[in-house]
Order: C-alpha cells, then sequence, then structure tokens
C-alpha cells in the first residue's frame, strides 16, 4: 500500500548542505517545501560529547550506515564491481546536515579559470594538450555570474579569511570575519613558501574566527581550536553547518518541514515533468508517495545519480560510444604532498578543520604549462586540523609497523610531524564514470550506484610534479628526514582520500553534453533539478562545497524564478 | 603482591612464577593478579559530580571470548605489537585485550553498519573487504590460527613462546604466509595492529588506555574543551589530561 500525501511547491531529497539552502531560500520566497532525509534529526546539543576519537572518526557515527545501502567499485571495466563493504576512501554523510555537519569548513570558490577550463585550455595549449579521452569541457557558466552567489554563500556561512590570494577570482566583498589565528605551524609554511617565491595566505575557513550573525540572523559562535573538528560535530556552533544556518532559517518561515527517516526510492516522472517522489519511512517499512511542484535532489554525489538512474530520467553514458550524460566524468581528487620529521615537539593536537595556510602558485592555470605533461594543478596547503593519536602514529622511512620500534617511533614522532597536502585536480575521462549495478541492492531493493574509476596518466603526472614541489617546501620548513609521497598507482577504494566526488549529473550550456542546464534544471524535466558537487563538469583543486554552495543559491533563484512563470529557465 | 617482586620485569616474574603469560590479565582466573596490570589498583579514572575526580571500580570481563585460553593468545599477541618499554605500559597493562574482547561482542564484531549482503567474490585489493566473515568471526580463527602455528613450529602453547617466537608467528601473519579460511593473515593481522591501537589510544571509556597512560606517553592531553587561549603559543603546552568521563555528570 503507497499513501499518497498532501501535494508541496517543493520536495527536496536529503536535507544536507544543498537541501538546506534550496529549503532556506524557496521558503523565505513563500513557497512550501519539505525536505525528505533518511537519516535523524541532529543538533549542537547532540555534541557535547563529541571529542571521541574511536567512536566519530574511527567508526563513523555520524556518517552513512552502509548495512543499508553502499556502492560497488571496480577499477575498470574489465573488472567484477563488488560493494564497498566498509567505508574508506570517501565518508558519506546521513542525518541532518548531511556530511557538512561533520566538515572541515575550507570554503573555496573555483578559479575563473575552472569553469571555462575548455576553452581556456584550448586558446592557450591548442586542442592536443590533452587526448580526445579526456572529457573537458566547460561549465556553461562564468565565475563572474557566480560572483554573487559565492558572495552569498560566504555571507550566509561567516567565511574567515583574507583577500590575500592573487591568483583567485575577484571577490566584491572582502571575508566577512577576519582570518582564523596565525599559528606558529603556519608560520613555518608561510616563511618557506615565501622564501622560495610563492604567496601563502590564510585558508578560508568555516570555523569561525570570531563570533557571527547572518544576514538571516543566525547566530554561530567563535571556534575554540578544540582539534576535534573533520569528522565530529561542533559542540559550539562555531563550525558552519546547515542546521545551524539555512535549516533554522527555513523553519523561521513556517513554509518548511524536514521529514526524517524517509529514504527515497524513485522520482515519479509522467511526460516532461515529474510529479514528486516515492519513499519509504525506514522506521515502519510503509511506502509514500510525496507529490510536489518542484523536485530537488540534493542527495549527494552518489545518490542524486543514482535516483535518476533508477527513475530511468536522462540518456545513460555509454563510454563505448560516448553517448548519453547521466553518469558521465565521474571526477575524485588526486592528493599530491609531502611529510617531515622535526627534532621539536609542536602544539600539533590543537587545531581547527579548516585552520591553515595555502599557496596557488600551483594550481589551475596559474603556471605555464607548456612544457608540462598535465593541465591543471592544486592547491597546497598545510593544515593544522587537530592530529589525533588512534589515526596519527607517524613513522619515519623505514621503521617497522609494529613492536617496540614502532611504538617508540610513533610516539616521539607524534608531536614532530608535519604534512603539506595538495587536493590536486581531477580531469574526466571516458573511462571514470556512474552506472547501476547489475547485481547487487540496498536494503530496500534499489540497486547500488556501480562506480568505475581508476587514475589516469593526466592523474600521475599533476601528482608527480606537485609531490616533488611539496617535498620541496617541507624542506625549506626545516623538517631533518623529508618523505614524499608514494607515486600515484591505481586507485584504492581503502584508505581514506577525500569525500570529493564529483561529477555524474555534469551542467553545462548543451543538453547533448550535460544532464543540467546551467540553472540546474534537468534537461528532460523542466521541474527537476539537481544541485551538487554531481554538477561540476570537471574537479579543480580545491574542496568544492563553497561552489557547490554558489551554484546551490543561483538554482534557488531559478526555483523560485520557475514556480511562478514556469517553463525553462535558460 | 606480585608487583612487589622488584628488579624482575613483567615477563621475568610471570616465568618465575611459573603463571602462563597473559593468564594474569585474566581478572576471572586470578584475579588477585589483576592489579599488577592495571596501574594504581585497577582503578580507572572518572568523575562523578560536580567536576571532582574519583576513582571508579573497574569491573572488566570477557564479553566474547569464552576461554581463558583464546584470551590470553590475544593478550600476548597485542603486546608483542605494542610491547611495555621504558616510556610506559604496553597493550596489556592498557588493558587492550578487554577493549577488543569487548568490541567484537558489539556492532564492530559484527559488522553491524557495514553491507554484509552476498554474493561475496574474492576481489582485487584496491575494492576492499569482501569476505562473508564477520570480524569477530575472523578474530577467533585467527587466534585459533596463532596457537596452531605456535604448537606447528614451537611444539608449545603461543603464551608460553619467547617473544621472538611469537614475533616470528605474528610477521608470518603479516606477510600472509599462514593459511585462513575466508580472509587473508595478512589481513588479520592489520585489523588486529589497527584495534591494538584504537585500544590504547581510545578514551579510557572503552576500557583500553588505562588512566590515559597511552595519551600520556604520547603527550595527547585528552578531551580539553579549548585550545583558544595558546593556540598561538610558541611553547609545547602540557594539560592535566582529561577522559570523557570527566565530563559524567
Ligand atoms: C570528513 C569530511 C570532511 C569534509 N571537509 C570539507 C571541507 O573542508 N570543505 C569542503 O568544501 N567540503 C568538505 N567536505 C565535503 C562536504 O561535506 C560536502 O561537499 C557537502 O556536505 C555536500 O553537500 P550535499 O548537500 O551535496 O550533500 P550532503 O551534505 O552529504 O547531504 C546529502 C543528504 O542527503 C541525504 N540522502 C541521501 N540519499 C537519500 C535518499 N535516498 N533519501 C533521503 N535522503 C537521502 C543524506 O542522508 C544526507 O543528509 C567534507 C566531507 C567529509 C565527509
Ligand atoms: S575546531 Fe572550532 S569549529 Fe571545529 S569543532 Fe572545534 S570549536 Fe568547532
Amino acid at each position: 500500500m503507497v499513501t499518497t500525501l498532501e501535494k508541496v511547491d517543493v520536495v527536496t531529497v536529503g536535507v544536507g548542505w544543498g537541501g538546506g539552502i534550496i529549503g532556506a531560500e524557496c521558503a523565505k520566497a513563500g513557497l512550501k517545501v519539505i525536505g525528505l532525509e533518511r537519516g535523524k534529526s541532529r543538533g549542537t546539543a547532540d555534541f557535547s560529547l563529541i571529542h571521541d576519537e574511536f567512536r566519530y572518526a574511527m567508526r563513523y557515527d555520524l556518517m552513512q550506515n552502509l548495512a543499508k545501502e553502499t556502492i560497488t567499485f571496480r577499477n575498470d571495466r574489465k573488472m567484477r564491481a563488488l560493494p564497498m563493504r566498509q567505508m574508506g576512501s570517501f565518508l558519506l554523510g546521513e542525518g541532518l546536515g548531511g556530511s557538512g555537519t561533520h566538515w572541515n569548513g575550507h570554503t573555496w570558490r573555483f578559479l575563473p579559470y575552472d569553469f571555462e577550463i575548455k576553452t581556456l585550455t584550448d586558446e592557450k595549449y591548442g586542442k592536443d594538450k590533452l587526448s580526445s579521452d579526456y572529457l573537458l569541457q566547460d561549465w556553461g557558466v562564468t565565475y563572474d555570474e557566480l560572483e554573487p552567489y559565492f558572495d552569498k554563500f560566504e555571507k550566509m556561512a561567516g567565511i574567515s579569511g583574507e583577500d590575500k590570494n592573487p591568483f583567485w577570482g575577484k571577490r566584491t566583498s572582502d571575508f566577512p570575519t577576519p582570518p582564523m589565528k596565525k599559528t606558529p605551524i603556519l608560520k613555518k609554511f608561510e616563511t618557506a613558501t615565501s622564501k622560495l617565491g610563492y604567496t601563502p595566505f590564510m585558508l578560508p575557513s568555516a570555523n569561525l574566527s570570531e563570533a557571527y550573525t547572518n544576514p538571516d540572523g543566525e547566530s554561530l559562535a567563535q571556534c575554540q581550536y578544540c582539534g576535534f573538528c573533520e569528522r565530529f560535530g561542533c559542540e559550539y556552533g562555531a563550525k558552519t553547518t546547515a542546521e545551524v544556518t539555512v535549516i533554522p532559517t527555513a523553519q523561521k518561515t513556517g513554509n518548511y518541514d524536514v521529514r526524517f527517516h524517509a529514504n527515497v526510492v524513485e522520482v515519479m516522472k509522467t511526460g516532461n515533468k515529474v510529479t514528486g517522489v516515492k519513499y519509504i519511512d525506514t522506521q515502519t517499512g510503509e511506502e509514500f508517495i510525496q507529490p510536489a511542484e518542484v523536485v530537488v535532489l540534493t542527495s549527494y554525489v552518489m545518490n542524486n545519480a543514482k535516483l535518476l538512474m533508477v527513475s530511468g530520467i536522462g540518456e545513460m553514458y555509454d563510454p563505448d560510444t560516448g553517448r548519453g550524460t547521466l553518469g558521465k566524468n565521474y571526477g575524485y581528487q588526486i592528493l599530491p604532498g609531502a611529510t617531515g620529521f622535526f627534532d621539536e615537539q609542536m602544539n600539533v593536537f590543537m587545531g581547527a578543520g579548516s585552520l591553515g595556510m595555502t599557496i596557488d602558485d600551483l594550481n589551475g592555470d596559474n603556471f605555464d604549462h607548456t612544457d608540462l605533461d598535465f593541465i591543471h594543478g592544486a592547491s597546497m596547503s598545510i593544515t593544522q586540523t587537530g592530529v589525533r593519536p588512534i589515526a596519527s602514529n607517524p613513522l619515519p622511512p623505514d621503521t617497522p609497523v609494529w613492536g617496540s620500534e614502532f611504538k617508540k617511533q610513533s610516539i616521539y614522532n607524534y608531536t614532530r610531524t608535519l604534512s603539506i597536502g595538495g587536493q590536486g585536480a581531477s580531469i574526466p575521462h571516458k573511462e571514470n564514470f556512474l552506472s547501476l549495478d547489475p547485481n547487487y541492492k540496498d536494503a530496500y531493493g534499489v540497486p547500488l550506484l556501480q562506480l568505475t574509476y581508476n587514475f589516469t596518466e593526466q592523474d600521475r603526472n599533476l601528482h608527480k610534479y606537485l609531490t616533488e614541489k611539496s617535498a620541496a617546501i617541507m624542506k625549506e620548513m626545516g623538517a631533518k628526514t623529508v618523505m614524499p609521497g608514494n607515486p600515484l598507482t591505481n586507485y584504492d577504494i581503502v584508505p581514506y582520500q577525500t569525500t570529493h566526488n564529483t561529477g555524474g549529473t555534469i551542467m553545462g550550456a548543451d543538453r547533448d553534453t550535460s544532464v543540467v542546464n546551467t540553472q540546474l534544471q534537468h534537461w528532460d524535466a523542466e521541474n527537476l533539478f539537481v544541485v551538487g558537487a554531481g554538477n561540476f563538469a570537471h574537479n579543480g583543486g580545491y574542496n568544492p562545497t563553497g561552489t557547490v554552495g554558489a551554484l546551490a543559491y543561483r538554482a534557488a533563484e531559478g526555483i523560485v524564478k520557475y514556480s511562478k512563470n514556469g517553463g525553462s529557465l535558460v | 603482591m606480585a608487583d612487589d617482586k622488584k628488579g624482575l620485569s613483567r615477563r621475568d616474574f610471570l616465568k618465575t612464577t611459573g603463571v602462563a603469560t597473559g593468564a594474569l590479565v585474566g581478572g576471572g582466573l586470578i584475579g588477585g593478579l589483576v592489579g599488577y596490570n592495571v596501574k594504581k589498583e585497577g582503578k580507572v579514572a572518572g568523575t562523578k559530580g560536580g567536576g571532582e575526580t574519583h576513582e571508579v571500580a573497574n569491573n572488566r570481563g570477557l564479553m566474547f571470548f569464552q576461554t581463558m585460553a583464546e584470551f590470553n593468545v590475544l593478550s600476548q599477541a597485542v603486546e608483542r605489537i605494542f610491547p611495555e618499554d621504558d616510556l610506559g605500559p604496553g597493550a596489556i597493562g592498557l588493558g587492550v585485550p578487554y577493549f577488543i574482547d569487548n568490541q567484537l561482542a558489539g556492532n564492530y564484531g559484527s559488522n553491524v553498519k557495514e553491507y554484509m549482503q552476498g554474493p561475496f567474490f574474492a576481489g582485487e585489493s584496491t575494492q576492499g573487504y569482501q569476505s562473508s566473515l564477520t570480524r569477530a568471526e575472523m578474530f577467533r580463527q585467527g587466534i585459533l590460527k596463532m596457537e596452531e602455528e605456535a604448537k606447528k613450529r614451537f611444539d608449545k602453547k603461543f603464551v608460553q613462546l619467547e617473544g621472538s617466537q611469537m614475533d616470528e608467528i605474528i610477521t608470518a601473519f603479516q606477510k600472509n604466509e599462514v593459511e585462513m579460511r575466508g580472509v587473508s593473515s595478512e589481513y588479520f593481522f592489520k585489523v588486529l595492529r589497527q584495534a591494538t591501537l584504537e585500544g590504547a589510544y581510545a578514551d579510557p571509556i572503552y576500557n583500553g588506555n588505562i588512566n590515559m597512560e597511552a595519551w600520556r606517553m604520547k603527550d595527547f592531553p585528552g578531551n580539553q574543551m579549548t585550545y583558544l587561549a595558546d593556540i598561538e603559543s610558541e611553547k609545547f603546552m602540557k594539560y592535566d589530561l582529561k577522559s570523557l568521563s570527566n565530563m559524567e555528570h
């Protein structure tokens, strides 16, 4: 028995950053909005016992229950795809706030180069810089068009930073709050990179440097540098998350509600419009249909793609023919870097998720690639996020991994080790894509999403070049031993890398090469919107959420407009 | 009491008293000796009410392993991975075997939050764990295998071996030279090592890291509420260590 509920103006599938922003903006404009969230409610009050590395960082207490749903994975089409049985490479979110609850808060605007990457690369280096196996394409929007929405996201979030990076796009206003505190560890990086001719600056942070009240009237507290940030919720309400900003903003309007334990399994479509979504109440097993004038998928990269696939909306990407768009241009991230061992003890256990300094000299097209065998690059940062004792057992080269020498070295080096890391761009390749798994199902009988992904030649070259640069910085910082990152081999889903998955539901100006238009409106259903890093046509050299936020604000504006006038927004 | 025997290392003590190594940690067997491993008389720090520190009685016991024999093999193996030395206690002194036992009895042991639906196929290493065995099943088998290896190689019980002999067996697991069913010995070793570190360094509320001794060795101050005042300090900072149990009220 399926119960059909009363129709609403807008339904969002998932209530993380994307769902929260869409919810707030549409509710403020007077639309009746329902957020369907498969997880539970949560907020600052639930985080008073959060300083527990074991429970939250090792056992993933705030994250997706893979027993119910996961993805399958293979490196290439010849391999049998198998379920990701345990969390590893990326940490999927579940519950109010999504993975935004336990993010670090590095808040970037992708570079102007990113949005027009195809045009600009071809112009400067010719059409053959990369082989045709790389599916490079422009996003259909420019940085300048997105700037007001970046601005809006940052003001809502109270981002702490300084406008000292010569390489990023022009900002119409300064950061809402000043940068975080510059620690001795950060200063080491600052001095070294300056000496090497780079331009270091404080990493834009959603761990707020001071108390802040945003334009919607939501208040955020000052960050305490508690060292339990990434993978944890903030017990102070000092880390900007959806549940302390946009969600209360939406609720204040009286037009917004979240329904928890509601796992969406299908988007219903008739003709060229969607009519609503079907979900299962995970507490009772009951099925419901939630009709809506507008459906917005905000269920993260994976489930946005999966829900379109199981609902048969759009044409599946076919790597043999290159036809179809759904699932194409899956991107991830390339992580060059270096570790350094020092003599003196440092306060590494203190810190905040976004406490860091960065250089952008080796990101985007900020340096000349004429004689290089790759495009793009990485932002290179030192971060002081607070290293914790279970996960951090740094060992100099050739140390045994257990026994007495292990114990001595890991204890000694725990407070004497620093790392610098790059977030390298991921350029889409025709063999890296998302599809539906033919064999494995989730707890509701819906096929799992299948990921086919491996690092490419471009990735390896980028990684090698930037790892060497990282090692040189680490040496300049005074490390007595420098350990460059291992060369990139095959992508491995086991060790944590980043939760910066992109693509699969990409945006663009041309319906033949994208899933949604530049307002994130589906090409095949004008009242269906898809919001998230899945919209990225490639992954840039930063964390994604600043750009997701800007795209979400822009989409919200479009949805409000659509609700009045209907039709295509482009 | 046992710890009055001055000048003897723990291992020497065990030999001279003829107690099988590791039996020591089995509170149920020779309860009176537990305090030897658990510094400060088997008490763990805790706070009850008003922020005042109290000593809380430590009623640890086995929730997963059914015999002391199995538990003692586990204890000795983890002690080799994280041994007692001049820096401080090893895995046994930190309560790691109890931590692991307790974890195996719960969600972790039953892989509750993990995808355990078939069909199961051996995959590539890049695809991660692909067995239908739960951790609890894997540990039980792994411990049996350690005992078997001791018998095969040295004709002794694992707990009767010299440290170097135990190391030889653990190394064989690490190098994937021991045959296990449904899982590789290399994988079992990895999980065992990881569980040892978790038990050593998790908050003491999980029954390892007794008295926060592992944090003390590592200069990790535990659950501090704020570093705002010190974050810019050039000096290396030390604090009174705090467990989450200091927050109960
Ligand atoms: C440890 C960690 C650190 C990170 N650090 C950073 C950082 O420093 N900077 C940065 O930019 N990004 C960071 N990220 C990434 C960031 O969290 C995500 O980019 C962001 O949260 C994505 O927002 P979203 O709304 O697309 O998805 P989410 O925030 O994940 O929200 C999706 C929501 O949809 C729900 N959902 C999914 N499927 C369904 C369904 N079928 N039915 C109902 N509900 C469903 C989920 O339960 C979830 O609540 C980090 C992520 C992690 C895990
Ligand atoms: S580091 Fe700052 S923002 Fe992060 S959890 Fe701690 S207090 Fe909150």
